[in-house]
């Protein structure tokens, strides 16, 4: 496949960003249907690519070559690992967009909505895509700048405050994670991650590349919100506009916070027995620390906030799984059990997780509430909205034949295979306590008889459509389970991550 | 906003001019010397920022020149990616490729693209901090009235 | 190797304010000498002593130079820093509409 084509998904939404601003105040409906088309594009794109095959395509910006095998230009890399986050970037964003056309109406400044929306979705795209950790850095920062302006995007007293703390904790953590690149550009004169691996192949239990890890789990763990550094996580996932709270619930804290630590944790540094003990405990914390504190509340868009901290939990402690058995020289088999686990969950919380924000704006837009305690009796009224958002509360809690059940199930048995007993127990009462939590808002929201009778009506269409297709997405993406569509889709980029050194080898193509 | 006194607005409209050009020369010679894009429009951006400070604005104008330099902004971006995916179309399939001859080192025609992408950097950072100052200043007179 | 404990000193300095000041604005000053410590600790990076400035002229040979790509990556992170902080101000002058006060304690309606 020709190598251009992935710088793409970068420069097509930067273009259509300030494209926006020009034309969109001068042609009514211009910002609508350029991102809703775009965004299309690339998710045609995304998927076609990784329809394509398990190979590793390079690209090198500005094309300069390797000079004596030493690379000197900003890689682009597109790999299994990359493919599929790219894929769940480009579908959330999709759909949010076109969930955005009925939702946005109600806003101010639609075309600065929309090119804030382009920027994040660039900065994600490129983060993904990088193979430069300065640039990766770069891409970062844009997509978690516009992130901090659409949090804030509703002016209120409440969006202000939440966007403020986001800002400063987003702001350290960036700093830590150039504080670590820094260093990491120290020790090796070199911003290359395929060519940083090789540099540091014979590096084991070396202090000063401790020192570097903590500081980088530190960073990315804020961006990521895991559990210690969870405290802005709440506040501004439930104060953005609902398709926003989509994107950056379902795909943003992956993209920037547990994509990256993988990638550099299993491909860049070499796997060490404890840091991988540390990175599996702060899974297992989040797990259920965030699913306790998501049970007290009564606002539904903070809830949902709160599953998000849990949930990821659950994508990290599977993958941590992997990486102490990997770490460890334990059975290769049960690592890939656990990371595929993992990395499945990731997806299936994307789509479930951004349809129950979706929903939790359809509800917010019909109802005019976000306070579960005067919801109720929408039952009737919001049919769709009702089918869908039940489909991903069963979804969220793991229940058949929902795509989470299949999910949570590979990594309570990797958990159990791996011989981590309590990570399985802690699994799976976390998976009741969300359960729990997810009847109490089916019944408040939906069922439950109201002081007076709701005058509530169904969505729009195009709300409904993205609504819809994310449900059914909940159950086609059990078909993952089945390992002939395995195959194609979710083994090539667990096996990126298994085969730790031959990311260098095919990016620098020794 | 209001103004300052006359030897302030006298100085003022004296010195913006010579940061002005000063900032332009700065981000044309980026590939020759220490500077470019950025720097060069910082200055022609305090320039502006001058003038205003010291000359003082009423709101509306402020809005008024908060949505022509963003929209100067969108389009100064849009020209450096454009020069960028030229270089995707010339053949060589290469982003950010320069595909100009090179010519003498030293020269100010030299260096390929290079010197046009500090021109429209140079444009755009010039937009981008005016329109932060403004952006700025209009909140300073929406909370004040 | 003193003055990168120098700067790690003042990277801690940061730190501390972010973690202890009331003020939103005095906030945004201690994220700024975060920024800096970190930028100068680039800087040092790439320092040789006695070395020259990377521009390709007659007579300089390659070796003496000093490292520019970390000088790219501070000039670049001061872009980045800039946009923060131009986002951090705004959103501060906004809550400063809002509450009329800059003082952190009293702007709490987030809670849980």
């Amino acid at each position: 496949m020709e190598p251009s084509v992935i710088i793409s998904f970068v420069i097509i939404p930067l273009f259509a960003a300030f494209l926006i601003p020009l034309v969109g105040r001068l042609v009514g409906g211009f910002q609508r249907i350029l991102t809703s088309s775009i965004m299309l594009l690339l998710l045609v794109l995304s998927v076609f690519i990784t329809l394509q095959g398990p190979e590793t395509i390079t690209y090198m910006a500005g094309g300069w070559e390797p000079v004596g095998g030493v690379p000197i230009a900003i890689y682009l890399v597109l790999d299994p690992l990359s493919g599929f986050l790219l894929t769940i970037i480009n579908l959330l964003g999709f759909m949010s967009v076109f969930y955005a056309i009925s939702y946005m109406r109600r806003y101010t400044s639609e075309n600065l909505f929309y090119t804030l929306v382009c920027l994040m979705v660039a900065g994600m795209n490129g983060v993904v895509l990088s193979g430069d950790l300065f640039n990766l850095y770069v891409f970062l920062e844009i997509s978690v700048i516009s992130s901090y302006a659409l949090v804030a995007f509703g002016v209120g007293k409440t969006e202000l405050e939440a966007s403020y703390k986001y800002q400063v904790l987003g702001a350290l953590a960036s700093l830590l994670v150039l504080f670590g690149i820094a260093m990491i550009y120290w020790r090796t004169k070199t911003l290359n991650i395929a060519d940083i691996s090789v540099l540091l192949q014979h590096a084991r239990h070396d202090t000063f590349l401790v020192f570097v890890q903590l500081i980088l789990i530190t960073g990315f763990g804020i961006k990521a919100a895991l559990i210690p550094f969870h405290a802005w996580l709440p506040d501004a996932h439930s104060s953005a506009p609902s398709p926003i709270s989509a994107m950056l619930s379902g795909v943003l804290i992956k993209a920037v916070g547990v994509y990256v630590l993988i990638r550099l944790f299993f491909n860049m540094f070499q796997l060490d027995t404890s840091l991988a003990i540390v990175f599996t405990a702060i899974g297992a914390l989040s797990m259920i620390i965030g699913v306790v504190l998501a049970i007290g509340q009564w606002d539904l868009k903070r809830l949902l906030a709160y599953h998000s901290i849990s949930q990821m939990g659950y994508v990290v402690t599977g993958i941590g799984m992997g990486m102490i058995l990997l770490a460890r020289g334990g059975d290769k088999s049960i690592a890939a059990l656990a990371i595929g686990g993992g990395l499945f969950h990731m997806i299936n919380h994307a789509v479930f997780k951004g349809l129950l924000f979706l929903n939790a704006g359809a509800i917010e837009y019909a109802a005019g509430t976000r306070d579960m305690k005067k919801m109720g009796g929408l039952a009737r009224h919001m049919p769709v909205t009702l089918s869908s958002s039940f489909s991903a509360s069963m979804a969220i809690s793991g229940m058949p034949p929902f795509n989470g059940f299949f999910s949570k199930l590979i990594i309570i048995v990797a958990a159990i295979q791996g011989e981590f007993y309590l990570l399985a127990v802690l699994a799976v009462i976390a998976g009741i306590v969300t359960l729990a939590s997810f009847m109490k808002f089916q019944r408040f929201a939906f069922y439950n008889k109201p002081e007076k009778e709701p005058t509530a009506r169904e969505v729009p269409l195009a709300m409904r459509f993205s609504m819809v297709t994310l449900a059914l997405l909940c159950l086609l993406l059990s078909l993952l389970i089945i390992p002939d569509i395995r195959q194609i889709f979710l083994e090539p980029a667990v096996n990126t991550l298994i085969e730790t050194t031959e990311y260098a080898t095919k990016v620098l193509k020794l | 906003m209001k103004g300052m006194s006359l030897i302030v607005k006298k100085m003022a409209q004296l010195m913006s001019g010579l940061i002005f050009v000063y900032g332009a020369y700065i981000a044309t010679h980026g590939h020759l010397t220490p500077g470019g894009g950025f720097a060069g429009g910082a200055l022609i951006a305090g320039a502006f920022i001058l003038m205003i400070l010291a000359n003082g604005s009423g709101y509306v104008r402020l809005k008024r020149q908060e949505e022509g330099s963003s929209a100067v902004e969108s389009a100064a971006v849009l020209m450096a990616l454009l020069l960028a995916t030229i270089g995707l179309a010339a053949g060589t399939m290469v982003f950010f490729n320069n595909y100009l001859p090179p010519g003498i080192p030293g020269r100010l025609i030299s260096g390929g693209v290079i010197p046009l992408y500090n021109v429209f950097i140079g444009i755009e950072v010039a937009a981008a901090l005016m329109t932060i100052f403004l952006a700025l200043v209009i909140y300073k007179e929406e909370i004040s009235k | 190797m003193t003055v990168f404990i120098l700067s790690f000193l003042m990277l801690l300095v940061g730190v501390h304010g972010v973690l202890t000041r009331r003020n939103l604005i005095k906030v945004v000053i201690s994220l700024t000498i975060i920024e800096f410590s970190i930028f100068l600790m680039l800087a040092l990076i790439g320092f040789i002593s006695g070395g020259e400035a990377p521009i390709l002229d007659a007579g300089i040979s390659a070796g003496r130079m000093v490292d520019p790509l970390p000088q790219a990556m501070v000039l670049t992170a001061i872009v980045i820093a800039l946009a923060t902080n131009a986002m951090l101000l705004t959103i501060a002058i906004r809550l400063y509409k809002k509450y009329g006060t800059f003082d952190i304690r009293r702007i709490n309606e987030l809670k849980g």
